[in-house]
């Protein structure tokens, strides 16, 4: 739907001085450029808008942004970003993170912001690699994957990080592809949008540790034929010619064509990621290539209390029922005597 | 009622020594607060062992209060005890050294058979003979488990809720010893009890019979008379714990300076009671988040300090190491934050009931880098107010991280407070970047203090990024020039340096025109200066230098110190402070060092100072 009011902002408005120093044709100027028409589009201004990271390539992000920003140590920008948030809740704040900052040295502060649903938007640069240190696995890199820290491949399996966002308790759940720039928008947006943890996967291209660890799915003449974008409330379709789509066969999910063996539209699964029970969510998370399109899009987005609002809430109650209101009440309030 | 044998006493020491379940942290803290609501300076230091509750009856699970009261100034809690109250023999074994020669011991005589003995590790049937105590102190035996029982019967209690309230006969026993009438003991049971009325009226009988036992079987022991302190300055007081103070420290400057107070935290022995204190503290608006580590105890209150907030974060040494690249942040950074290290026994879990002042050079060299923050040291129970405001308005006004050193002897310990009001304290005026200065830069320095400017989000027009990077002088953009390294360093530096500018001086206690100088830092104190004054009072010559501030040192330290011919360096680590102030001040120090997990004793103190001046 077009929107008839005019903006109060531009993405230029979210542009700072600094020069971009991401090496060229890296997968995360995309991100950034979705992330300034998201910002714009949000019609938060910059000045209560607080952009915090960790460290790696992307946590390079912050000097980017027009707005207050937080560069901090390596895996602590949930942490950091918790308290910024929880210390002035009217910021919009975003947390910059990487595979490695987020789910290697800060996985326990990302799981614990997750679940205590801190009103952050979260964006998780996934390249599978480590970049600024040159070239070592991450948490996210495939079994056997020959990086410069496993010559002979790694032997160990990688985290999805939808289901640690949602085995955390998560509220919010998007994943995006740094070439899709349509879809990222919309699943940016509603990150923003959401009320709570927004955790969102961007698929990012590192072109000199990591060249083309999603290819499978960037190639542009085949990409709508291997992603699908989910929307809450949309069936399930996908595919150049909007024919392929997902169904339930028994408790397993299977892609079908519309107009093979009597499949009509309506068989097609409708997607409801305000769904308290993750389940489906969690089954449109680990679909893989190449039996199945990557899933895209908004995967989940539920209803929760947040954290900072029950801190602000709890506070208020207090200060309602006490009757201590200034210090001088609580210094009063002790057992004492003259001397 | 009249007792007609009353000794006078300018200070006594009395110890509750009991199995961690017993109740003598309680016992203790009741009887300390009725005398210092009679009149009483006091001062305490509770003793217990870090497992929760270890065998009944055994070594490892007894638990200690000591408590020191006097007609005058007391500084400490005491060294050995005039009266010591054990029940059990492991109580008695644990505390044998430190009953004072002559003291009297009150002991639970049902407690002593020999199971009891046995648990204990005792030899013989005497412990008292096999501790060498028989010729030197009064034993006076009292049944409190079965007098306990006999006081009960008719109450509709267990026999373990029962046994718990044998603590309050020996309350009243105490009581009746000290001369102190128990309605200010009944005042506080009820208020601990008021809700749990079969309790409360069992721990009123217990106690009343505990304070007539004394009064009528006329105990062949002298009763103590310990006059009101005339000393202590005129004003209404309270008593109040180091751990407690340095929570109420933090909240007074958070509404000096019209701030949020954000705490992110995660519990540690013996640092915890600050986090439960504040977290209680939702009418005073305080934001605390108990993290997930330490690391994110600390990083959280640095999010909240670059969000505006007064953000602090409490820890003991092994959570002090943990938040070393988040304190080297706030450095770079240039944010205030205030860590307050309730220092604990270590190298790591070490002791963490036990008290120490091992973590000095961590709090001032731990960090990567060329990294200065603020230290500062409380020194008594009640002063952990004074110095956690201290170091918040500094954090603020300086824009740098305070570390705030007290131990577990002062975090636990108390001491009388005299109470304050908000608009007696200092004022706090945060440096914050103001209307007109829009070409602010994040680096943008007071060029007088060196101090950066402070912005902070939602103040419009001045957006800025911040980090961890070298930023360059002048714009505030990440540099890697070597040149402008050199100038940041420095002036980081420098910033910290200036402080010495804003703090009191150096002040010299005891005899000032003495030879030999005694130096302390933090908790020391008390025993230090009650070392001295006595040494004095006999004649002899010592001042005492003592520090709150250690970086930066008072800007009279190098004066003060080179005007003695002798200086000895005491603290209770292997010399830490001492090695520090060689760096600062070259010179001959000696020391004194204790390394046991304990405080110092003032005879030990006086002993070893006597020797120096022969």
């Amino acid at each position: 739907m077009e929107s008839t009011e005019l903006k109060l902002y531009t993405a230029k408005d979210f542009k700072s001085d600094q020069y971009v120093r991401w090496c060229p044709a890296c997968g995360d100027y995309a991100i950034l450029n979705v992330l300034q028409k998201v910002m714009a589009e949000l019609g938060v201004s910059p000045t209560k808008t607080a952009v915090i990271s960790g460290i790696g390539c992307s946590s390079r992000l912050p000097y980017y942004i027009s707005g207050y920003g937080f560069h901090t140590i390596h895996g602590r920008g949930a942490a950091v970003a918790t308290g910024v948030k929880v210390a002035n809740p009217e910021l919009t704040v975003w947390q910059i993170t990487g595979d490695g900052d987020c789910l290697a040295i800060g996985g326990n502060h990302f799981i614990h912001s997750v679940r205590k649903n801190i009103d952050i938007n979260v964006l998780l640069f996934n390249n599978q690699i480590y970049g600024l240190t040159k070239g070592q696995f991450s948490p996210t890199t495939k079994k056997g994957y020959v990086t410069k820290s496993s010559p002979f491949g790694t032997v160990e399996m990688p985290f999805r990080p939808g289901e640690i966002t949602l085995g955390a308790r998560g509220t919010f759940f998007g994943r995006l592809l740094d070439v899709d720039l349509k879809s990222s928008q919309m699943t940016m947006l509603a990150a923003a949008n959401h009320k709570g943890t927004s955790v969102v996967e961007c698929l990012v291209n590192c072109i000199i540790f990591n060249d083309g660890a999603h290819s499978w799915l960037s190639e542009k003449a085949s990409r709508e034929d291997r992603i699908i974008v989910l929307e809450h409330g949309k069936k399930m379709i996908f595919g150049k010619d909007r024919n392929k789509g997902l169904v339930l066969d028994g408790f397993n999910l299977k892609v079908v064509t519309i107009g093979e063996d009597g499949i009509t539209e309506d068989d097609i699964l409708t997607h409801d990621a305000k769904c308290q029970d993750p389940t489906l969510q969690l089954k449109l998370i680990y679909m893989e290539a190449p039996e199945f399109p990557i899933a895209l899009g908004v995967i989940r987005d539920v209803d929760a209390d947040t954290f900072n609002d029950g801190i602000v809430n709890q506070i208020a109650e207090e200060q309602e029922k006490s009757k201590i209101k200034t210090f001088d009440d609580l210094i009063d309030s002790l057992e004492q005597w003259e001397m | 009622m009249e007792n007609k044998n009353k000794t006078e006493r300018e200070s006594v020491v009395i110890r509750f020594t009991g199995d961690s379940g017993d109740g003598m942290q309680l016992t203790g803290t009741l009887f300390s607060n009725l005398s210092a609501i009679l009149g009483n300076e006091i001062s305490t230091f509770p003793d217990f062992p870090s497992e929760i509750r270890a065998p009944q009856g055994t070594l490892g699970g007894v638990s200690g209060f000591q408590v020191h009261l006097g007609a005058g100034k007391i500084y400490t809690p005491g060294d050995d005890a005039d009266v010591m109250v054990a029940m059990n023999p492991a109580a008695l074994k644990v505390n044998a050294k430190g009953i004072k020669k002559h003291g009297v011991l009150i002991f639970d005589a049902d407690c002593f058979g020999k199971s009891d003995l046995d648990k204990a590790n005792f030899n013989t049937e005497n412990p008292f003979e096999e501790l060498g105590l028989s010729e030197t102190i009064q034993l006076i035996p009292v049944p409190l488990s079965s007098m306990t029982q006999e006081s009960l019967k008719g109450f509709e209690l267990d026999l373990k809720s029962i046994m718990r309230s044998k603590n309050m006969f020996a309350l009243g026993l105490i009581c009746w010893l000290f001369n102190r009438p128990i309605d200010q003991a009944t005042h506080f049971l009820k208020t601990k009890f008021g809700k749990k009325q079969n309790i409360l009226q069992a721990n009123l009988k217990v106690l009343t019979d505990g304070f007539n036992y004394g009064n009528n079987l006329h105990l062949s022991v002298s009763t103590y008379l310990v006059d009101k302190s005339e000393e202590t300055p005129k004003g209404k007081y309270t008593i109040i714990n180091g751990n407690k103070a340095t929570a109420w420290g933090l909240i007074a400057a958070a509404k000096k300076a019209g701030l949020e107070l954000f705490l992110g935290s995660y519990p540690i022995t013996p640092a915890t009671d600050i986090m439960q204190e504040l977290a209680a503290r939702k009418d005073m608006g305080v934001k605390v988040i108990q993290a997930e580590d330490e690391i994110a105890g600390i990083t959280t209150a640095l999010g909240a300090s670059f969000a505006g907030a007064l953000a602090a974060t409490s820890t003991s040494g092994p959570g002090l190491a943990l938040k070393s690249e988040a304190i080297g942040l706030a450095v770079m950074a240039e944010l205030p934050l205030v860590i307050v290290d309730v220092m604990r026994g270590g190298p790591s879990t070490g002791l963490p009931t036990k008290t120490e002042q091992t973590d000095l050079f961590q709090a001032l060299y731990g960090r990567n880098g060329e990294s200065p923050a603020v230290v500062i040291s409380a020194s008594t129970p009640a002063n952990c107010f004074h110095y956690a405001y201290a170091s918040s308005k500094i954090a603020l006004e300086h824009m740098t991280p305070v570390i705030l050193l007290t131990d577990a002897f002062i975090g636990n310990g108390t001491s009388l407070w005299k109470l304050p009001k908000l608009a007696e304290l200092d004022p706090i005026n945060p440096n914050y970047v103001k209307p007109g200065m829009e070409d602010v830069k994040v680096v943008s320095r007071d060029p007088e203090t060196l101090v950066r400017y402070w912005s902070v989000p939602g103040m419009a027009g001045f957006e800025h990024r911040n980090g961890g990077l070298e930023k360059d002088y002048e714009t505030g953009s990440i540099s890697s020039d070597p040149e402008n390294h050199q100038k940041m360093v420095d002036a980081r530096q420098a910033k910290i340096d200036y402080i010495a500018n804003v703090i009191p001086e150096l002040v010299v206690e005891g005899n000032p025109d003495a030879d030999l100088l005694v130096i302390g830092w933090g908790s020391t104190h008390g025993h230090l200066i009650t070392a001295i004054n006595k040494l004095n009072d006999e004649g002899n010559k010592v001042a005492l230098a003592h520090f709150n501030y250690i970086n930066p040192l008072p800007k009279n330290t190098s004066e003060v110190i080179k005007k003695y011919k002798k200086v000895v360096v005491c603290e209770l680590n292997s010399g830490q402070f001492a090695t520090y102030l060689r760096s600062k001040v070259p010179g001959e120090y000696l020391q004194y060092n204790k390394v046991q997990g304990q405080p110092f004793t003032a005879n030990e103190l006086e002993e070893h100072i006597s020797s120096l001046l022969k």
